[in-house]
């Protein structure tokens, strides 16, 4: 499938309906409801073992056991393996950033075009976005700074050219200023009807950059809505008080 | 099955489970019992078999400790050794230095044997503490052959082609043919016995607790406090007499010592692993079933030279493959009995989780556990 | 005597070539799939016996028999990794271990079934017999002299397609990380296989210099297993010139030992290989060209 740019915007571009998933026994995720929609940009809010990670893996088709139906521009997600996927077009972003150590800045670049999704995006983009890495593309990857890192990552998984793009905890070990950077920077690649789910723990930074938002607690939605109409306040209190 | 009192209300899947339980626990106390009776009737072999009988059972009981050693290192401790016969090799050549070159008492030799073995486990130790894993068994490998070679140096031991034990020597575990087989069987029945005894007596205490927890988590094992490095080195000590012993045996079997026999990578290695894999690792009835029904098929298929090693790499590979639990993998499926409970966990516990947990050949970087990291 | 010693050193050195073969195809296996091939050896060894049986049906010197088989051992080497390795991908060393333990049983006792124990050498035609001087009374034969060159060339060509290609840099990211190269859509399994495949290349060419060279029978596997290990582990994993010089290492102390008696040539070249190991567990030239 390759990206359409002229992809319009309100189109649905993923839902998963009842999905949950299992390690062992172990329920991570407990039949959630979610959709994102093309241009959107939605975050997924939670603690530290809420099942955010889980819901993002599975996906990519990186967990073994799942129940309920994850549906993608008319596919369906659930049998499909994690090269099938990433090929249709959805991109993660890994917790820890995943480069490869013992390749270079612009190897791991590289390595994202190798699937040839066909789409606006290029190397040359690429490197204009985040020019402090172009400085350093014939770095071993590992010897760059984290910030450098994650961009280095984001840049890999846009250079797939996916239509739908997750972020798991991206600002994940950085300074803050950043993570300014790295959040000023995504809201613009939605001008391509490309979607983002955002994963993060910041409540106010999620909230504000982006439109839909959902809350997990122990796996299941606790609380969704549009972003303006809530706030921080709010969100705490469903975790704690409703 | 309705409760006739009213009392407590019905749940059929509970009653059910209950009575599985209750016939897998019959069926663990029948085993037992059976294995209770097997070993009295083999401690009374000498007045129950014959010449022949005996012999095989005495090879069976060697092959068992060889069996029982490689399955705690690599079934347990997670050390994966390709070199035992080094040290097999090292008790079979010490007892014979002993009590042919030095003249010492014969039995007096064999527990020496032992104690020479587990001295010098004790300097190649050092390089299994800095090895790691695929590292590990090729350099074990590398020792055993340095000791080969060695032995087949050594002045008084025949060079590369050995010499036989004198016969003044054997003459001391017993007159006559027929009462040295009795001797040896007896003594290996001893061994066989002590290194069963020995082992579930290490994987019960505190080391095989840590084992158990290294193996689930090595990290999680670590911040609980649990000494890995402390852990390894006991276990690979703790095996080093037992093959020393098995070896002083295997002389006294062979009535001989060479490189090529003492040191047989094939014999004391080889065939092992493929008996401990086949019949069960990281479980206690796993190489005591791997071991029968190696000597078993082996009195079949004798004729079939290298067919035979080629069939046993062949299910072995197969055995991994399908089921790395093997033979006794396969009745757990069926019937997930312990007869000789190693396992910290209660019974119901390990029937509820995977059962494939806290297998050595569980994936190392599973997908799960990456996941399950941050959930 | 000096004159003697340094015949032997660079006669040493030469066989260090071979063995520089032998250690590559492990090298990249044990750097890109992340085990030990335990068949590795026995691997050699069956290249040498069909080299035999085909150049002996076709009538052609092993080197062009070899020449055409190439592609055949590197299409058997694939659908070995895709068919039956790739099951152990991800899971712990021990099934690791015992698979191709298993497969070096299960080789070694086939050729003997169908070859006997016999030894065999293969001919090279003149080129076995032809040596150059190089001054000083000290003359070395053309053919260790060709083989080690080939060694060099293959390390050569392993590291530009290794660093220089694109499939080199996918090989090298998903033995980096194989999940992490599923998300970007590598497909972890057809690249391992075209890895194994060229670790089948190697083994060709080392079948193809041993055969000509030396006597083989169905059971050297393993001590060729160990001579390629120690030399993989003494250059230091992951730098393939590491490995030239662990070869050469390894062959100096085997032809020294040699002088000796048989025997000590193998315990020259274990005892090199633990002290060298001991002293420096990384190996010589740890982490590769690139740091």
């Amino acid at each position: 499938m390759a990206n359409d740019p002229d992809h319009s915007r309100g189109s649905r571009l993923l839902a998963t309906r009842g999905l949950s998933v299992y390690y062992d026994q172990f329920q991570a995720v407990r039949e959630v409801d979610f959709r994102i929609d093309a241009g959107e940009i939605v975050a997924l809010i939670g603690a530290n073992g809420a099942g955010k990670s889980s819901f993002l893996k599975a996906i990519v088709g990186q967990v073994d056991r799942i129940e309920g139906a994850i549906d993608y521009c008319g596919q369906s997600l659930t049998d499909m393996s994690t090269p099938a996927i990433s090929a249709a077009g959805i991109a993660l972003v890994p917790e820890g950033r995943r480069l490869f150590p013992s390749l270079t800045v612009d190897e791991n670049l590289r390595i994202g075009m190798s699937i040839g999704r066909r789409g606006p995006i290029t190397l040359d983009q690429v490197y204009r976005w985040f020019p402090t890495i172009a400085s350093r593309r014939d770095r071993l990857a590992r010897s760059l700074s984290g910030g450098e890192q994650q961009m280095v990552a984001l840049g890999r998984a846009l250079l797939t050219n996916p239509r739908l793009l997750l972020c798991d905890e991206i600002s994940l070990g950085l300074a803050p200023v950043v993570v300014g950077q790295l959040y000023e920077f995504l809201p613009s690649l939605r001008s391509n009807g490309m979607g983002l789910l955002i994963v993060e723990q910041d409540v106010r930074r999620s909230l504000a950059m982006t439109d839909r938002f959902y809350c997990l607690l122990e796996g299941a939605v606790c609380f969704s809505g549009r972003s303006k109409e809530t706030d921080r306040e709010t969100i705490m209190l469903h975790y704690f008080g409703v | 099955m309705s409760n006739p009192s009213g009392l407590v209300p019905d749940f059929p899947s509970v009653s059910v489970a209950a009575d599985k339980a209750r016939r897998l626990r019959t069926l663990t106390l029948a085993l037992r019992a059976l294995l209770f009776v097997a070993i009295v009737l083999l401690a009374a072999g000498p007045w129950l078999f014959d010449l022949n009988q005996l012999t095989l059972l005495t090879e069976f009981f060697t092959l068992l400790v060889l069996a029982l050693m490689w399955n705690l290192l690599a079934g347990y401790a997670d050390i994966v050794t390709v070199g035992q016969h080094g040290f097999v090799g090292v008790g079979a050549y010490a007892f014979f230095g002993l009590v042919v070159l030095a003249g010492l008492d014969p039995f007096l030799s064999i527990i020496l044997a032992a104690v020479i073995t587990t001295i010098l486990a004790g300097p190649a130790l050092l390089f299994i503490l800095r090895l790691r894993l695929a590292y590990l068994a090729v350099g074990t490998w590398v020792l055993a052959d340095v000791l080969s070679l060695i032995a087949g140096k050594l002045p008084g031991f025949g060079g590369g082609s050995g010499v036989s034990l004198p016969i003044l020597v054997a003459r001391a575990f017993g007159a006559s043919v027929s009462q040295r087989v009795v001797t040896l069987y007896i003594l290996t029945f001893i061994l066989a016995a002590a290194a069963l005894a020995a082992t579930w007596l290490l994987l019960r205490s505190r080391v095989g607790l840590g084992l158990t927890a290294m193996r689930d988590s090595e990290e999680g094992a670590k911040s609980a406090g649990v000494d890995v490095p402390r852990m390894r080195v006991i276990c690979f000590l703790w095996t080093a007499p037992f093959l020393g012993l098995a070896g002083a045996l295997v002389t006294l079997q062979k009535v001989r010592v060479a490189p090529s026999a003492s040191f047989s990578i094939t014999d004391w290695t080889i065939f092992i692993i493929f008996v401990v894999v086949i019949g069960g690792i990281g479980s206690f009835e796993g190489p005591i079933i791997g071991t029968a029904l190696f000597l078993l098929l082996r009195e079949y298929l004798a004729d079939f030279g290298a067919w035979y090693l080629i069939l046993l790499g062949a299910v072995s590979i197969a055995v991994i493959l399908i089921e790395p639990r093997g033979l006794w993998g396969v009745w757990r499926r069926f019937f997930p009995i312990d007869i000789i409970p190693v396992s910290h966990r209660s019974p119901e516990s390990s029937d509820r989780t995977n059962p494939t947990k806290a297998l050595p050949l569980e994936p190392s970087r599973p997908q799960r556990a990456e996941t399950g990291e941050n959930v | 005597m000096a004159l003697e010693l340094i015949n032997q050193m660079i006669q040493g050195a030469l066989i260090g070539g071979l063995y520089v073969l032998f250690a590559i195809g492990l090298s990249l296996s044990l750097g890109v799939m992340r085990f030990v091939n335990i068949a590795h050896g026995d691997l050699i060894v069956l290249a040498s016996f069909i080299l035999m049986s085909f150049s002996a049906i076709l009538g052609l010197s092993p080197f062009i028999v070899a020449a055409l088989l190439m592609p055949v051992a590197f299409v058997a080497f694939y659908a070995l990794q895709r068919l039956l390795l790739q099951r152990l991908v991800g899971t712990n060393l021990l099934g690791v271990i015992l698979v191709t333990f298993g497969l070096a049983i299960v080789i070694q006792n086939g050729l003997l079934q169908t070859y006997g124990p016999d030894t065999r050498k293969l001919s090279g035609g003149a080129l076995e017999l032809k040596s150059i001087s190089i001054g000083g009374g000290l003359s070395i034969g053309l053919y260790p002299l060709l083989v080690f060159a080939t060694a060099v060339v293959v390390i050569f060509a392993l590291d530009r397609f290794l660093y220089r290609t694109s499939i080199g840099s996918r090989i090298r990211a998903v033995a980096d990380d194989p999940a992490a190269a599923n998300l970007i859509g590598l497909p972890s399994a057809k690249i391992y296989g075209i890895a194994m495949g060229v670790v089948g290349l190697t083994v060709m060419s080392a079948a193809c210099c041993m055969s000509v060279w030396t006597n083989f029978d169905p059971e050297i596997g393993p001590s060729r297993l160990l001579i390629a290990f120690e030399v993989v582990v003494l250059g230091g994993l992951g730098s393939l010139w590491g490995t030239l010089v662990g070869g050469v290492i390894i062959g100096v102390a085997q032809n020294l030992g040699a002088q000796l008696d048989a025997a000590w040539q193998i315990l020259a070249q274990h005892l090199v290989f633990l002290v060298i190991l001991f002293l420096r567990p990384q190996g010589l030239f740890p982490r590769g060209p690139r740091t």
